[in-house]
């Protein structure tokens, strides 16, 4: 088959999924965990310093082929992850922004509304926006219309590994949104990772499932393989589902007598 | 000087009048850091222009894991 890459803010992306950077035991695991899966692009998170002296900064142990991601959480509004991403601008991050406004602490879940504002506020000011989303047809239109690169409905809420729930809505967004959809937030193992791709979404992003397995490497790496084998089966073509058996041997030449 | 440094309140010593020097009074390493001041965003290389006022309202940040 052809090279597969996905291409998106004038950069081509060969792995399909995307990893975050949070709760791993430390950066050089990180670090392992991003080589693992050959991760193009990583998110990471900005945050006020505390009052003791860094002398690691967690940008050094991203490698230099990935491309970084800033995420504007901690956002509860669109002027606050506007904020967010502009001050990641200055501090050389790049341009490429996941916008999360969430303003529900219970199941962050995100604020669609806000995060329409913010994303077509930064789309403006040239940054390459991934807007975190509640699967929904037309706000997802909408992301599109504003340029927002891709849209990024959740699976689940953020760090339950409850894996892909909204499977109805994120497969009528993958019919209908002109722009990649990336599945993010909730899958909690291969096969869920797995199943969004054989759907046709362009690409996952996971974090918590990876960091909190037992092998957070060797897990990264079956993620990996679990999105490259849902990919090309979506491109070799999934079978239709029969209602009735359809034998797969021929029906002929048994060994009995005619009657 | 009293000044607001990511939401708390906090008295500068004499010795620091501008961005420059609070970076340096506080041991922060500048390439892992980005400062706003007032909700204005200020590059590195203007940290030693830029004076501060009573009031001024600082945020420093850096980069952390995150999904």
């Amino acid at each position: 088959m052809l090279e597969d890459t996905l291409e998106i803010g004038g950069k081509r992306i060969a792995c399909r999924l995307f990893v975050g950077t949070g709760k791993y035991s430390s950066h050089a695991v990180m670090r392992e965990v991003l080589l693992a899966a050959g991760a193009d692009v990583v998110t990471v998170a900005l945050r006020r310093v505390d009052g003791s002296v860094k002398t690691e900064n967690i940008l050094d142990y991203v490698p230099q082929s990935c491309t970084v991601m800033i995420n504007t959480s901690g956002a509860r509004n669109a002027e606050e992850a506007i904020r967010i991403a502009r001050l990641a601008r200055a501090a050389g991050a790049g341009n490429w922004i996941k916008v999360e406004v969430i303003a529900d602490s219970r199941y962050l879940l995100p604020d669609n509304m806000e995060t329409l504002k913010a994303t077509e506020i930064l789309v403006r000011e040239g940054f390459v926006v991934f807007p975190y989303m509640s699967p929904d047809l037309s706000m997802a239109r909408r992301m599109a219309d504003c340029g927002a690169s891709a849209v990024m409905p959740l699976g689940s809420p953020i760090g339950t590994n409850r894996g892909l729930r909204t499977e109805e809505l994120v497969d009528i967004m993958i019919r209908e949104i002109s722009v990649p959809i990336v599945v993010d937030a909730g899958l909690g193992k291969p096969s869920d990772a797995c199943r969004c791709m054989e759907m046709g979404c362009a690409a996952v992003m996971v974090n918590t499932a990876i960091a909190v397995s037992r092998n957070p490497v060797e897990f990264a790496r079956a993620f990996s393989m679990a999105v490259k084998a849902g990919r090309l089966a979506w491109r070799s073509g999934l079978p239709e589902i029969a209602g009735g058996a359809r034998a797969s041997s021929p029906l002929t030449g048994f060994l009995r007598d005619t009657e | 000087m009293r000044v607001r440094i990511n939401g708390r309140e906090e008295a500068l010593p004499d010795s620091v009048t501008t961005l420059q020097e609070l970076v340096r009074d506080r041991g922060l390493v500048p390439e892992h850091i980005v400062i706003e001041v007032n909700l204005q965003v200020i590059f590195r290389d203007d940290w030693p222009k830029v004076s501060l006022r009573d009031e001024d309202r600082i945020e420093i940040v850096s980069f952390v894991g995150g999904g």
